[in-house]
């Protein structure tokens, strides 16, 4: 059987914009949003877009995806980084200006519900993950460390932001929230496994004389 | 016969037991208000968010949704009568701040109070309604009772007050 690789191509684009679009879409339609103030509704897509292109940023890291070519790809992977953080922002900013004591409540780690221990620490790991990016230089560190740091932190982010939003009764539909989550773990952990296990064995084993 | 493990791990949940009860059982008689009292209701996590202190009295915010619950005194459990009850929710009227979700009741003369408002919708992750007594006479509690499920159309506590 003879390959395509335009549709080849196509078909993966097309499923993972449909798995982190079609999620949103769902969210979109929901009865809740209209009871909602502009600052809510803004803070509400702001994280489910941040979870969203969390499924795109290690596909675009290890040069999964069809098309740009490893470099393109990880300049695609630093805009998105920054729309994380810029989601990030948004998120918090519009539910401070919805209701500042809930907010503030759980910024300051005493709020009543579960899932804002798992929302702070993400954002937290989303900042740090930024800030190391910015500071790569300037920081001085030596690639592998630097690897090792931001795939630390952009696992924590993952991880939380997961829980975070699994426990939250809020706009998302909640079948294509879970898949979307499942999606996003497992390419995080697959990329990881790929990148810093698997290939780096094989390298290693490349290197050994042949019996 | 019963097998030598079975016996062991009997023995293990007996000796367990015994262990637990002497532990408790001193605890037990140096707090003897507990057993026949009624504990005053402690004020939760986050109970005071978005409070609008002296919400006006209103016979109703709305329809389909019924916060309902009791009045007590702290130790005799006696229902209070004429408690104001102040209650808010985000609701499909708006967010916890909008005005028209804030409204208060008084408690009738069996101790309960019941308040008719619009649907309660989830708000910040959790649907969930706020509850306080702020009158001065009783130490103030605020509560934040969180629904079963955003379809809920109802949803109770109880107040038990102690003397300010």
């Amino acid at each position: 059987m003879r390959r395509n690789p335009r549709l080849a191509a196509i078909c993966a684009w097309g499923a993972v914009l449909l798995a982190l679009g079609l999620p949103v879409a769902l969210a979109a339609t929901s009865p809740w949003l209209s009871y909602r103030n502009p600052a809510y509704v803004i803070a509400s897509f702001a994280g489910i877009g941040a979870l969203a292109l969390m499924l795109l940023q290690p596909l675009l890291a290890a040069g999964y995806l069809p098309g740009p070519g490893l470099a393109r790809a990880r300049c695609w992977h630093r805009w998105l980084g920054a729309g994380i953080v810029l989601g990030t922002a948004l998120h918090v900013g519009g539910l401070f200006l919805t209701s500042p004591d809930d907010t503030l409540d759980a910024l300051l780690l005493v709020a009543p519900t579960p899932f804002s221990v798992y929302g702070v620490t993400a954002m937290w790991a989303i900042l740090a993950t930024g800030l190391l990016v910015l500071l790569r230089r300037r920081l001085g560190l030596t690639l592998p460390v630097w690897r090792m740091a931001h795939n630390a932190l952009a696992l924590v982010a993952v991880l939380a932001t997961i829980i975070h939003a699994l426990q939250i009764e809020g706009t998302m539909e909640p079948l294509s929230k879970w898949a979307l989550c499942v999606g996003v773990l497992a390419a995080s952990l697959f990329t990881l496994f790929d990148l810093r296990l698997r290939r780096p064995l094989l390298r290693w084993r490349g290197r050994q004389p042949n019996p | 016969m019963i097998p030598a493990t079975y016996a062991r791990r009997s023995f293990l949940v007996a000796a367990s037991v015994a262990g637990l009860a002497m532990t408790q059982a001193p605890l037990g008689l140096l707090v003897p208000a507990r057993a026949n009292g009624f504990a005053p209701t402690r004020t939760m996590r986050g109970g005071s968010n978005n409070y609008r202190p002296n919400a006006p009295l209103v016979s109703a915010l709305g329809s389909g949704f019924i916060v309902s619950g009791m009045v007590r005194q702290a130790g005799n459990g006696a229902p209070l009568k004429g408690v104001r009850i102040q209650i808010w929710a985000a609701t499909t009227l708006g967010g916890e701040r909008e005005p028209r979700n804030h409204g208060s009741v008084l408690t009738a003369a069996d101790g309960s109070f019941r308040l008719e408002m619009e649907q309660i919708v989830p708000n910040f992750g959790q649907p969930h309604a706020h509850l306080a007594y702020d009158d001065g006479r009783f130490q103030t509690v605020f509560l934040r009772p969180v629904l079963g499920s955003p379809k809920d159309r109802s949803v109770q506590t109880e107040f038990v007050l102690a003397p300010a």
